[in-house]
Formats: C-alpha cells, structure tokens, sequence
C-alpha cells in the first residue's frame, strides 16, 4: 500500500526543505515529492492524506526515554512505550539502560530489541550502561552490547562519580564510535536534595540539589573528553552554568553534544507549588535565569537537541510525600505541543525546532534517523501546529499519567504518525 | 468571624488578621485552662486523631490536652520513624483513621509537605503539629502568643532567631508569623546552617551573635541537633556553643528587658548558658500553658471553617 | 422595615428598679448574691443590677461575664461560628445564689448552654434567670424568674435590646422580619 500525503508544508531541516508540497510513500520507503497527484487519488492502492494547513516533517527522535522493560512493567512496557511515542509524534526512540536487569550486557540489549521487533510500533534504539549495573565501577560489556544494537552508553539517574572509571569509559567506546550520554550530577553535592536549591525550597523546606551540582560534573565530563577526545553528549541539561560550559567546549572543538527536556524549557522550580510530585525530576526544575539561558543554549546551537527523558512512574509511586515520589515525569506525548510554544514564543523558528527533535538528535547518536530523504525509511508525523488542545493525563497512551502538564491548553495536534510506511498512529 | 482555613498546614499562607485571630481565640481559651473543670463542649461528637511519624511527647500531650478540654474524642496514633518508608503508605494509613471517624487529624512527619498530601487527599481537617524542615505553625503561633503576652505587641519588636535556621521548621513558622506581624526579624548561626536564599521571608542574615543581638526585645534559641556536627555543618559542639551559644556576656547588646525563649528541651551550656538557662525555663513554662491554648483555638477555628465549606 | 418600641429608656430604667427589689425581696438581701451576665448585652444589664443593689444594700456582690460560645448547641449545624470571648467569673460560685443575667429569652437554648457554663465553675445553691424581654417560642422547659416584659411576637420578628454601653441608647424594639 503507498501513502500520498497531498498539500502539506514539508519541512526538513535535514534535507533544507521548506514549502508546499506532496510525499508519496511507497513500500515504506521515501518514493518520491510529486509535483501533481491527480493520478493517484482514484488509485485504490493509494492512501491519501490530506496535510492542507499541516506539517509534514520527519517523524520525530527522541533520543531520552524510559521504557522501564524489563523489570518495571507497572510503570510501562515497550509496547506501551512505542504507543505514547507514536501518539506524539515520535518515530524513533532511545531508551536508557535503567531496567531491571540493567542493561548492561548483550543479553538484556536483545531482549529489548526482540520485544521493541515484536511489540513496539516505532523504531527502538537501547543505550547500554556504562559500568556493570550501573554501579560505576567496572566497565559493563560495551563492545557485545554496541553489536547487539546499542547506540550508546549511559549510566542515565546513576552519575559516574568516579572520574578515572569515566575516563576509560571515554577511552573504550572510542573502539566503536559511539558517545557516551552523562547524566551530569555530583551525588555528594546533591546529597538528599530532591527539588532545585533556591528560595523555593528554602520557603518548602525541601532539601535543595544545587545547579553546581550539575556544572561541577559537566565540567569534569568536559575535561575528560578533551582529555580522551572522544565524544560525549550530555543529558537533559537545566542550569545556565552547564550552557556555558558547553558553548565555551563546543567553541574549542571538544566533541560535545547536548539536549535540553521541553520540562526545563518551559517550567521553573515555582511549579513545585505546594509539594507537586510531578514537578519533581532529576535534575529538577530550576530558577528563571537558567531556563533563559537553556533556551538561549537551543537558540545558538549550544543545545543541539530537545529529548524528553520520558520517565513513567506509577500513580500510587506518586501519591507520597515529596521526598519518597521517584524523579521523573512521562514527556512523549506533550513534547510537540510544548516545543511549539518556543516557536510562538519567538524563541526558534519552527524549522529549528524541528531540526531540534529530528535530525539533530539523530546526529548526536548516528542513527541516520530524521529525515525525509528519497530512499530512506518512511518515518513520518504530520501534525497541526495551530489547532488547540488541552493536554489531559487520562487520554496518554502510556500507562502512567505523571505530568505536570495535565490541563494545559496548548498548541500542536499530532495528525498522523508513520513508520516505516505504516500509520501507526492517527488523531 | 471569618477564618476560611479547614486546614490549618502553615503560618505563610494565613493573613496578620487570620494569625490575630487565632491569638485572640487563644486569649479566651486561655480562661477555661484556669477553670476547676477544665472542659467545655464545643468539639463534643467529634473525633480528632493525633497522627505522630516523631516521636514528641510535649507536642503531642500539648494537642491531646487541647482536644480533651473541647470535649472532642482523642484517637492517638504514633509511628516509628521507620515506618515513613516501610509498610503502609501515609495515605492509606490517613484513610484508615478517617475510616475509624476521624475528622480531624494532626500529623506530625519528618517529612516536609506530608500534612498537604493529606489536605489534597483527604475530607479530614489536617493540622499540622511539625512536617520536616517546613513549618510547626503551633509553636510559632504559642511563640507570638507568649511575646504579644509579655512585650504587650509584636509589630515594631526586633527578635533574633539563634542557631540551625535550615533545618528548623519552628525557624520557618516563626519567621512568616513575626514578618506579618510586623516585627523586625534577623537569624543568626553559622553560615552552613543559614539557608543562602532566605530574602524572600524578609528576615536579615548574620554570622555574628554579638552584631545580631544588638538592641533586641527578643532572642529565640533553636535547638541544635547533635546529629549535624556529624554531616560537617560544624566541626564540634565545643566551637559551635563557643560562637552561637547564649552568654550573660553576649547579651549585653540586647535591650535591657530582653526575653529569652527556646522551644525545649533545652541542651544546657549549648545553646544557653546555666543562667539564662534559668531565666528562660520561666518562660518555657508559660509557653507549655500557652500551647494548650493556642491550639485550642486552632481546632475551635479549624472547626469553624470547615463547617463553612 | 416596621419597627415597633416596646419599651423605651425610662421604662428600661424603672424595670431594672423593679427587677432588683425583686432579687433582694426574694433572697433576702444581697449577702449571697453573685451576678453573672451573658454577653454582650446581659453583662451591662447586669452592670445596672449590680449598681443598683450597691445602693440599696451597700453591698457589691461580685460580678461576672460569661461567653456561651463553647457551649452552644449549635455548633455542629451553624455555618458562621461566632467568635469567642472571654468568660470570667472571678470568684467562686459554691453555694451562691447565681443570679444570671439575659436581654431575651427565646428558645431557651442561650440560657441551657449559660447553666451548663455556671455548674462547671462549681455548684450554686440556686440559679435564678433575669431577662429584659421574654418572647415566647421556648424550646427547652426553661422559665425566667424575673422579666422585665412578656411580649408575643412571631419567630419571623426580631426582638432587639438596645443599651447605650453598646448601642448608643436604650429601647427594646421588635421589627417586623
């Protein structure tokens, strides 16, 4: 079956595409921009989609996501982790090691990719671990897991605290030309904290994790790639230090990349409110100053791209006091919506923000991903970035509701996600 | 009257007005604890529950005393600190006690926020008796009440508040009440335990005891846990009273009717030397029959607000 | 709104001559005498009693106030709590002759909750009720020992005691509801 996709706006930051036109989808591939489509519309072997007033871009690449299979199937599973991806907008995924078991040996890596093959309905890249168990101290089986399909190591929510161990992470992956992603925090300085150091959590009486204690580690991370030169992307960063320390890397040539979640883009610690549980992530919402500079580092390039770090926790897991809730909120089906208020906002124009949840991320970890080539994998969304929606926890499709985004009116409905020339989702 | 808070969580989100009330209320309660028959009827019918994560005797027997003397039905409930993170969940065991009939519950939690959990989730009335770092809005309230008693006003009255400012939830609750009330209010201790980011309370930082106690109507002394010169907030217990502990000598600067207050029990030669350690024990025991008071009105007027909704 | 004087501030005066020789006919003297009014308008009733006694028997019998609030019957049903003052009683009530003080009686609940107050500061030898105006409409068998005027009146009516201690001048008014 072949999919005309008629009157959209096409826009691929990958390809520098931008303006009306139509994609014809042929077995599952990118066949062709066709300048007329009369002689497709009484094909019956044709689909036609009608994009008028839409968008037409690549299929969006997170490359931030918690499945929490296997292990913490309550929370969510690779199917319903691939629903919610496909519900917004995103066709490629990259999930974090932080199962159970971790995924820090080949077996664990095809058991996500048999389950992702089966059972997702979007593409599935896993990262392995760093170190055995995330416990960083010895070095997990990278190269087994890099031919197994992983396309990076982390120890994502668990730093790497030791910077020799860190350093020969640096130096291993170097083998297979893979990055290494840093969740960049000093646990000691974070010590009990659960929410951003500020007058908030002064006047909460929370324990406040400070924004040195990311910059303090993106440092380290910084000088240890320099040291190594290998490369190194840097996960969901939230203070304007680490913006700087990143834009002042980049300008040396050091090969770091960074996203930055549309959570820290769009909210700062007052969402705490009165104890919020789903305001409460890691690295947690910080002051106003620092979610400036994180737009200003997506801006100019610093931040290359937006990523979700979509992390499902289970209602009851919520319920709690502020200090027991688990970090983490569910992002892939409010992602678009809150991306496109940067471009209302004036902040980027919607091409860059394309390009910041397609092909850039997909460069971060050479997935060859993000792109509406000729030739290439049909993974496409069409989505409607002026129609109003108000974002409401009980329609997600992933099987937790924890987002702090619930009630919000917004703009940007996802019309119809594609893979590989299959809808998989239509809203 | 109007006083619109079934809960009563913190002193940061009630008005100088809602705070005077609640101090005026205490005035009148005050009169029953004078009486042969300490006892009248108002709450009679309704069961309160003493829902306790800590365990505190003082603040607990202060509550119980206040809910027998309004007649209401007492229900305690004390937990092992333990029990915060193993076994049941705060929310189930809250959904228990209102099962049980309990309409009012005061929870106490070493936790900061567990009391608007329970606001959130529950139709009980939640007071606060202490959550965490956060707020204890009883001693803060029986704090004003015992000032306001002897200096004749708050507004106007400088009153220094001594010691670990960032832990200390009666710090918080203090500072919120003192400012709407219009007191001058500074915190003083050692620059590990003074939260860096204190200007939005409107309280003046020192370092300094002798510089913070110059000219003051009111010393308040914190408690110092012992447990802290363990996690290197400060190298020892010796070198932390030689700088913050209360001398003769260091008061010297205060005005001449200064009144000294701690919330007990108090580590003699700590935070207070042996003298004023004296002096203020006369003050510590007014605030225990102050206590009973103010929180009699705080669930008189609790009470009446959740009545109203 | 219809308003109607039922008494004016001589009658006022005159009554309260009238209510005291009562009291004192009736307890023969003043020597066991204590008076308690209830707020706000019973206590300065209760002011002119106790002046009025001082000058016919030189003696001052002790006086004292008392706030119903804590006791009202209501409280679990009322949506406005009233606010709660001070009751003081200064002195002991063991074995005196109580004599309470009231602007209206209406329903009788007021005065169920004032004696409920009395007996837990001890135990008169007898509580004996004054009030200004008895208006009917009782809901509890309690009866006033001395009443300055018995008036029938609607339960819609309100029956309003002015003083000048709080309002500015005497009268007892009823208006129409």
């Amino acid at each position: 079956m072949s999919i005309l996709i008629k009157g959209g706006r096409i826009i691929d930051p990958s390809q520098g595409i931008d303006g009306k036109g139509n994609v014809l989808i042929e077995n599952g591939k990118i066949k062709s921009y066709p300048k007329t489509t009369k002689k497709y519309e009484g094909d019956l072997d044709v689909k036609v989609i009608d994009a008028k007033g839409k968008i037409v871009s690549p299929g969006l690449v997170d490359i931030h996501v918690h499945l929490r299979e296997p292990g913490f199937e309550h929370k969510e599973t690779i199917r319903t982790g691939c629903e919610s991806a496909a519900a917004g907008g995103f066709t490629s995924i990259v999930c974090m090691p932080n199962t159970n078991p971790v995924n820090d040996n080949a077996s664990v890596t095809e058991y996500i990719l048999l389950k992702a093959r089966t059972e997702g309905i979007v593409n599935v890249f896993p990262i392995g671990a760093i170190t055995k168990g995330e416990l960083g101290e010895t070095l997990a089986q990278i190269g087994e897991m890099y031919e197994a399909g992983c396309v990076g190591v982390s120890d994502d929510g668990m730093p790497v605290m030791n910077s020799k161990v860190m350093r020969h992470a640096m130096e291993y992956v170097q083998a297979f030309d893979i990055p290494v992603l840093s969740h960049a925090e000093d646990k000691d300085l974070s010590g009990s904290g659960v929410m951003n150091e500020g007058e908030v959590s002064t006047q909460l009486g929370l324990t406040g994790i400070p924004c040195a204690s990311e910059d303090v580690m993106v440092s380290r991370d910084i000088t240890v790639a320099e040291l190594t030169g290998s490369r190194l992307h840097i996960c969901h960063v939230s203070t304007a230090g680490s913006v700087r320390l990143i834009r002042a890397a980049k300008k040396r040539g050091v090969k770091v990349t960074a996203e930055v979640t549309p959570h820290h883009f769009i909210l700062t610690d007052e969402a705490v409110g009165r104890y919020d549980t789903n305001a409460k992530m890691n690295p947690p919402l910080r002051g106003k100053k620092d979610r400036e500079a994180v737009i200003e580092g997506l801006k100019d390039g610093t931040l290359d791209a937006i990523a979700t770090d979509h992390a499902p926790h289970s209602e009851d897991e919520k319920k709690v006091e502020f200090d027991l809730a688990p970090f983490g909120i569910v992002g892939l089906e409010t992602a678009l919506p809150l991306s496109l208020k940067l471009v209302e906002d004036g902040a980027l124009t919607i091409n860059q923000m394309i390009s910041k949840l397609t092909n850039s991320p997909s460069d971060v970890l050479n997935l060859g991903k993000g792109t509406l080539k000729i030739g290439e994998n049909a993974d496409v969304v069409i989505f409607d970035p002026e129609q109003e929606i108000t974002i409401d926890r009980e329609s997600f499709h992933s099987k937790s509701k924890n987002s702090p985004f619930d009630g919000w009116k917004l703009k940007g409905k996802v019309n119809y996600t594609i893979v590989n020339g299959e809808i998989v989702y239509s809203g | 009257m109007s006083f619109k808070h079934k809960h009563i969580l913190g002193l940061e989100e009630l008005t100088a007005k809602e705070i005077t009330l609640i101090l005026d209320t205490a005035e009148s309660m005050k009169e029953v604890s004078e009486r042969d028959i300490k006892k009248v009827p108002a709450l009679r019918g309704v069961t309160v529950c003493n829902l306790f994560y800590e365990p505190s005797t003082r603040t607990r027997s202060s509550f119980e005393i206040a809910e027998k003397r309004l007649s209401a039905d007492v229900l305690n409930f004390t937990l092992s600190h333990s029990s915060v993170t193993k076994g049941e969940t705060l929310l189930d065991t809250a959904r228990n006690l209102e099962a049980m009939g309990a309409s009012v519950i005061v929870i106490r939690h070493p936790l900061s926020g567990a009391p608007w959990l329970l606001a959130k989730e529950l139709n009980s009335s939640i007071i606060n008796a202490g959550d965490g770092s956060h707020e204890h809005p009883s001693q803060a309230l029986l704090d004003l009440f015992t000032i306001r008693k002897i200096k004749g006003k708050i507004k106007g009255l400088k009153v220094v508040i001594v010691g670990d400012i960032l832990h200390s939830r009666v710090a918080r609750s203090n500072v919120w009440g003192l400012v709407k009330l219009g007191a001058e209010v500074r915190v003083v201790g050692p620059p590990t335990l003074i939260p860096r980011y204190i200007k939005k309370a409107k309280a003046k930082t020192f370092y300094n005891l002798e510089e913070a106690i110059k000219g003051a109507d009111v010393v308040i002394m914190l408690r110092i846990q012992m447990e802290r010169q363990e996690s290197v907030y400060f190298p020892s217990l010796r070198e932390y009273s030689r700088f913050y502990g209360l001398t003769r000598e260091k008061l010297k600067g205060a005005d001449r009717d200064v009144t000294v207050m701690h919330p007990g029990p108090i580590n003699r030669g700590i935070e207070l030397s042996s003298d004023i350690a004296d002096d203020a024990s006369s003050v510590i025991l007014d605030q225990v029959s102050n206590g009973i008071a103010v929180r009699m009105a705080m669930f008189y007027l609790a009470a009446s607000a959740g009545r109203n909704q | 709104m219809a308003k109607k004087v039922l008494m004016d501030s001589e009658t006022i005066d005159r009554t309260i001559v009238r209510i005291t020789s009562e009291i004192l006919e009736k307890n023969k003297g003043a020597k066991e005498l204590v008076v308690v009014g209830v707020r706000t308008r019973g206590v300065h009733i209760a002011e002119r009693i106790v002046k009025r006694i001082n000058k016919l028997e030189k003696i001052k019998p002790p006086m004292g106030t008392l706030d119903i609030t804590l006791y009202r019957d209501d409280l679990r049903r009322k949506t406005e709590w009233p606010k709660v003052e001070r009751t003081e009683i200064p002195f002991s009530v063991e074995d005196k002759e109580v004599i309470l003080v009231d602007d209206v009686i209406y329903t009788g609940r007021t005065t169920r909750a004032a004696l409920e107050e009395i007996m837990d500061f001890g135990r008169p030898s007898s509580i004996q009720l004054v009030t200004m105006v008895d208006r009917g409409h009782r809901e509890l068998p309690i009866q006033p020992d001395y009443v300055g005027i018995v008036v029938n009146t609607l339960s819609s009516e309100k029956v309003r005691v002015h003083l000048k201690e709080t309002d500015g001048k005497d009268e007892v008014i009823v208006k129409k509801g």
